[in-house]
């Protein structure tokens, strides 16, 4: 058990410096300047943009040979910097991603774990099922396959615009002060509401869709047919089925939790909701290599947390993983 | 109407199950709506706040006015303040925290301040603010260091007299500083490090302005009346809104959407197709300056910029030939919907008008007309060598030119696809890319490009501003502002800095100049002027009216855009009034 974890940990550890140096490097190679860019948007005369162009690049560590600024990156990055962004400068890239997590983790986290059980508990109940098969399932498929960003205007343009029942954009109405009031929590529910429905929506016919083909070829399986003809009850071998069938789903899910601080980057857009997604979006707009790969970083160490967290899953889950590990040590 | 409803029953219903289990709240988009009255600490009373939108492309993160490129909507404008407004309209220079400024000989300007004005702590507002702030020129992060190359020396005579002494006088230059930049209040900044002046965040501003700040999140920028402010008793003026609540540019359908709901008051995105929602009958109640074509103020012209020192580009006959190969007014038309108008030969803005040298314009003057270009192509060598109707170099190598706008400027991207096939028509072979905007800038600067569309430089005081940005010599490596098309005429730039040393009481002296500069651009065609750009500006009217129109009696610039606040912008928030209580 030891010596898994401590292989496990290694490669952890190996994959970590390479996907930061990786996410370090991906920006750089990007055409174009930062600075420069970032000063043509800047009313200024020539000769004092020759100035404030040395200036910015000195203080974002810009003007010194690539290698060192690797070396750099690693020993600030060590110390827990992330660097300032150039887009908003001078916020910290801590601080622009702290202001923007709350609303991701608060949109995504439930869009994501509710979509999942949702989802699967009901194409777990739809497989098999003649009337629902040929009545919900279409509609999961209409869901699952429509295009996001087609689906949020959709529902923005008829919730919003002509029903007038949700507000179109913000984190919460712009009259509003954040407070503990009934109104401004009534607000941002009905802000966050939108962007986590299209969200649910999409996860849940996804989700089903799946659960519903991996139950049935569950119950094509051998162990079903031998359990049928041993005259076990229907909902006992739905039960197995159900069982087998959801650790790839537990996989899936694992892997949707590690990115969530991606955000839901289109969802962000179409609804003018506060969060990481937008941010990812402009740092790529106005190169801002600090914000980027800050945000980057956060995706890099989800995914190898949600990662780890199956690995220990699966040994809880899969019996099957036990075995393998006392057949490894023994 | 009716189709709308009948869509709409089934969706209502699943609607309302879902509002049901997640909020208990009015179902009134409008945060406040009209119970005003009680004013709780936590919202705005809707028929006191001014929503806007269209400056802030993120959220807010600084507050330092001398990053001008970057600061919150408003910094500049609402809290610190200018010494001048300018009316680019009526071309009139307004005393703001001066009360006058005069030149007193050919190289000493005497400053006479306001008394009477404090800063938001308390502190009153003296020359030594003033002398702090221009100062900050010897600071080489600072925007305007190269103020000190020709200013010797700034001093405070007594506590609201300024003296300045120039060792070379840019009486067009200056005239243009003393609205532009805003005075910083001395006794906080003094002791901050070069760092902390130019690029610090200044979280907590304090200004002389008629707004102070408020609050601030991911997606909005409050500021709040300042009820002490000097300017309602020195000048009656009086921003009506209480509040003004600026909101982050989310994408354009949600910017049209909440300008349409009535939730953003003054939106000055550029919204494509906007012009066909305005009129009385479309329901709406948008409102623009004009209520027609081009239903916008001209901002900045858009120019196609040539790269002057590639072939053929380098041959003003090839040039000429361009120019009168571009349609814009079928660009205006089609792209715009009629929102911006064609440019002048010359380039300048509507409010530089009376600069244009009619009888240069008359001689050399072009406009759209393909067979015109053909033949001056055919005049100066560029023949149809090989039958695909496409002309080549004089020395018979193929033209293959490309022109390039940013990816996602979706107007500049019809805009250059019109202006390929227009070009194609007239035999000049021109493709479109779309290179992501930090590339193009990359290219642009250093010159690697065979043409792009600009339009960096905004309206001023002076058609100095203009031709500096087409004339500017030297040619650098990294060409950061202006002559893009690396343009090279010592000519014209003597001319230009003659322009810079005239007086700007002295109409007849600058046009003078302007008219030998205006024969000398049309002569070499160094840059193609395109169209006049809009000052995106889109009110609606349901909770403030009297908004600026060419036929109503406010007539200041519509916008919240950075440096626009000093081009009068600031007093259209005295000329709004609430709208009559709507049930």
């Amino acid at each position: 058990m030891r010596r898994y974890f401590t292989r496990k940990f290694l490669i952890y550890l190996l994959t970590f410096f390479f996907a930061v140096s990786i996410d370090w490097a991906i920006p750089r190679f990007m055409p174009g300047d930062p600075v420069q860019s970032m000063l043509s948007r800047a009313a200024l005369h020539p000769e004092s943009a020759t100035a404030m162009y040395d200036y910015y690049s000195n203080s974002f560590g810009l003007d010194v040979p690539i290698w060192r600024q690797y070396l750099n990156f690693w020993g600030s990055l060590l110390q827990g910097d992330l660097g300032t962004s150039v887009w908003l400068y001078p916020q910290p890239v801590s601080s622009v991603i702290a202001n923007a997590i709350p609303y991701t983790l608060a949109l995504m986290l439930p869009a994501i774990l509710l979509s999942w059980w949702a989802g699967n508990s009901f194409g777990a109940f739809a497989a098999r099922r003649k009337w629902l098969d040929n009545t919900a399932l279409p509609f999961a498929y209409i869901l699952n396959s429509m295009p996001y960003m087609w689906l949020g205007i959709l529902l923005a343009w008829l919730l919003g615009s002509v029903l007038d029942i949700f507000p179109l954009s913000g984190g919460y109405g712009y009259g509003l002060q954040p407070e503990w009031s009934l109104e401004f929590i009534g607000s941002l529910l009905k802000h966050w509401f939108l962007p986590f429905a299209s969200l649910f929506l999409v996860g849940f016919g996804g989700w089903a869709i799946g659960m519903r083909n991996l139950i049935i070829y569950e119950l094509e399986s051998d162990y079903s047919h031998y359990l049928t003809a041993l005259g076990a009850p229907q909902r006992l071998i739905r039960r197995y089925a159900f069982r087998n069938a959801m650790l790839p789903q537990v996989t899936g899910l694992a892997l949707q939790i590690g990115v969530i601080v991606a955000g839901a980057l289109v969802t962000e857009i179409v609804f003018s909701y506060p969060g990481l997604g937008n941010l990812i979006l402009q740092a790529i707009n106005n190169e801002d290599y600090f914000l980027l790969q800050g945000a980057f970083l956060f995706i890099i160490i989800g995914v190898l947390i949600a990662n780890f967290v199956i690995d220990m899953v699966y040994v809880l889950v899969d019996p099957r993983t036990r075995t393998g590990m006392r057949g490894a040590t023994s | 109407m009716r189709s709308r409803l009948k869509l709409a029953v089934p969706l209502l219903a699943l609607a309302l199950a879902a509002t049901g289990c997640t909020s208990s709240d009015n179902s009134d988009p409008e945060p406040v709506g009209s119970t005003g009255g009680n004013a709780a600490v936590g919202s705005y009373p809707r028929a006191e706040t001014l929503y806007t939108t269209g400056t802030q492309y993120g959220p807010p993160s600084n507050w330092n006015p001398l990053m001008n490129w970057t600061y919150a909507t408003g910094t500049v404008g609402l809290v610190y303040e200018t010494l001048f407004l300018y009316d680019p309209q009526a071309d009139k220079y307004q005393p703001w925290l001066a009360e006058s400024g005069e030149w007193k000989d050919k190289t000493t300007y005497e400053l006479k301040l306001r008394s009477g004005i404090t800063w938001t702590d308390g502190k009153p507002f003296t020359a030594d603010d003033v002398v702090y702030t221009v100062q900050l020129c010897k600071l080489p992060s600072s925007t305007y260091s190269t103020l000190c190359t020709w200013l010797k020396s700034a001093e405070a005579v007594d506590k609201s007299t300024v003296k300045f002494t120039f060792s070379k006088a840019n009486y067009q230059e200056w005239a243009n500083w003393v609205y532009n930049n805003p005075i910083l209040p001395a006794h906080l900044w003094k002791s901050r490090s070069e760092n902390e002046t130019t690029s610090g965040a200044n979280d907590k501003p304090v200004g002389t302005g008629p707004y102070k700040y408020l609050t601030h999140s991911q997606d909005r920028q409050v500021w709040v009346k300042n009820d002490g402010w000097w300017g309602a008793e020195q000048l009656d003026v009086a921003p009506k809104p209480k509040y003004i609540v600026d909101i982050v540019n989310g994408s354009n359908n949600v910017a049209l959407g909440l300008v349409l709901q009535g939730s953003v008051d003054l939106s000055n995105n550029f919204l494509p197709g906007v012009s066909k929602l305005l009129g009385k009958d479309s329901g709406y109640g948008l409102e623009t300056y004009y209520d027609k074509p081009p239903y916008m103020l001209s901002a900045n012209t858009a120019w196609l910029v040539t790269n002057n020192t590639k072939k053929p580009m380098d041959d003003p006959a090839f040039r000429r030939a361009l120019a009168h190969a571009v349609d814009t007014q079928q660009i205006a038309k089609v792209v715009y919907g009629d929102m911006v108008a064609p440019a002048d030969p010359t380039g300048l803005l509507p409010i530089w008008d009376k600069y244009v040298d009619k009888n240069v314009t008359r001689e050399l003057g072009f406009s759209y007309d393909p067979a015109k270009a053909r033949s001056i192509l055919a005049d100066a060598g560029y023949k149809n060598t090989d039958g695909n109707g496409m002309v080549a170099n004089k020395d018979g190598s193929k033209i293959k030119l490309t022109l390039m706008v940013p990816n996602g400027w979706t107007d500049w991207m019809e805009a250059a696809k019109m202006i390929a096939q227009s070009a194609k028509a007239a035999g000049i072979d021109i493709t479109t890319a779309t290179p992501d905007y930090n590339s193009l800038v990359d290219s642009r600067n250093s010159g690697k490009f065979d043409l792009v569309i600009n339009n960096d430089q905004q309206m001023s005081n002076t058609p100095w501003t203009y031709y500096n940005y087409v004339f500017r010599q030297p040619i650098a490596e990294q060409q950061t502002a202006g002559n893009f098309g690396r343009y090279s005429n010592a000519k014209a730039w003597k001319l230009v800095n003659e322009l810079d040393a005239t007086e700007v009481t002295d109409l007849e002296g600058m046009k003078g100049i302007t008219s030998k500069l205006q024969r000398i651009q049309l002569t070499d065609m160094p840059i193609i002027p395109l169209w006049y750009n809009g000052l995106w500006s889109q009110y609606n009217n349901s909770v403030w009216t009297n908004w600026p129109s060419a036929s109503g009696s406010n007539h200041y610039l519509p916008t919240t855009w950075r440096g626009y606040w000093q081009l009068d912008s600031i007093l259209m928030l005295d000329q709004l009034k609430p709208a009559a209580a709507k049930k």
